[in-house]
């Protein structure tokens, strides 16, 4: 699972009136070079949540994007940040771990790269 | 690609071994989802550069032809964790990155509108009545551009009619009708194989909600 990924999911269980940004417990992540797209880059921009993506990314070990959400200026001028940011929302991989519901700590395993969401019964 | 050469390689995917009754788990034919997803990006320019979802992607066929047409991302979703595996390992083969999640689409929890087009070929509610519903219900929730989905025929008039008043769709067109060949995986299909007449739609979100930008 991408963070681009993680950008979207959030845990449904029946009252959960929060439940994003799951938090993440990596114990596996990979990385898989992606051709970089700096079009989509700037399109996808400003449909992402800065705060869970930045703190996402540094649970996946990755530390070089700032915490505040940058300006969009920075998109048109800036390659270095491009890279950065292309870095962490399409080659970081959670390969092993968990997802956990920020309200209720329920935890959603992630297993060869696929989080399982599934609720049980009394979840739903 | 072209698209003889994108129905080969669907054409090529593993799908399921013990598909599962009551999820309805049949494969969309090569034939069929090249023709689809080739449609969605020749025509509407929804596929290249974009985030695609596919719902129920079953062994990921039809999000396998997103990705081999260009998608940025491809998402795939699936509530049978079997089914996923073997997508999995078919988006390997064909050396694509898809993302796929375990999840029952009824109960699929998303934030925001990131996803521009999903694609899916959903239960048609023969064992679980009113799940082709959901899956468009939801689908229209998530996409920002647009939605292809298969459904019977025999629905036409009450998809449209749904889909406009219910489900937040702005418009709900009708491409082409098609014969979709679901072979005899179960045992009350008394032919070999059962051919009907299936629908592929492209329905358009309505913009407003959601949006931040
Ligand atoms: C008709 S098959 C289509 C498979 C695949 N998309 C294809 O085109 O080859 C329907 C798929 O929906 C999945 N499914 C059924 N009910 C579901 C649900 N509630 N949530 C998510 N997936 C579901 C099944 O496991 C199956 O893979």
């Amino acid at each position: 699972m991408r963070l681009l990924t993680h950008n979207m999911l959030s845990c449904n269980i029946k009252g959960v009136t929060n439940g994003f940004p799951l938090r993440i417990e990596a114990e596996k992540v990979v990385e898989k070079q992606l051709e970089i797209n700096h079009d989509f880059l700037r399109n996808i921009f400003p449909k992402i949540d800065w705060k869970a993506f930045s703190d996402a990314s540094r649970i996946m070990g990755y530390h070089e994007l700032p915490e505040e959400p940058p300006e969009p200026s920075v998109l048109e001028s800036d390659a270095e940040f491009l890279g950065k940011f292309h870095h962490a929302l399409l080659e970081l991989h959670l390969e092993e771990g968990a997802l956990i519901c920020p309200e209720t700590g329920r935890k959603f395993p992630v297993s060869k790269g696929i989080p399982n969401m599934l609720l049980l019964e009394d979840e739903v | 690609m072209k698209l003889k050469q994108l129905e080969s390689l669907l054409g090529d995917l593993q799908q399921f071994s013990n598909p599962k009754v009551e999820l309805e788990q049949y494969p969309t034919g090569p034939h069929i989802a090249s023709r689809l997803l080739y449609t969605a990006e020749n025509s509407f320019d929804d596929i290249s550069n974009k985030v695609v979802a596919d719902f129920g992607c079953g062994c990921g066929t039809l999000g396998a032809a997103a990705a081999l047409l260009g998608a940025e991302q491809v998402i795939g979703i699936d509530i049978d964790s079997q089914s996923l595996e073997i997508a999995s390992m078919n988006a390997e083969d064909l050396e694509l990155d898809i993302d796929f999640v375990q999840c029952d689409i009824g109960n699929l929890g998303w934030r925001g509108q990131i996803v521009d087009t999903v694609v899916m070929n959903p239960p048609f509610g023969t064992r679980k009545k009113g799940v082709d519903m959901d899956f468009l219900f939801v689908a229209l929730k998530v996409a920002s551009r647009a939605v292809y989905s298969l459904h019977k025929t025999s629905t036409r008039d009450y998809i449209k009619r749904a889909a406009l008043r219910d489900l937040n769709a702005s418009s709900a067109e009708v491409l082409c009708e098609l014969r979709f060949d679901v072979p005899q995986l179960y045992k009350f299909h008394k032919k070999k194989e059962v051919d009907i007449a299936v629908d592929l739609w492209r329905f358009v979100p309505k913009r407003s909600r959601g949006k931040k930008d």
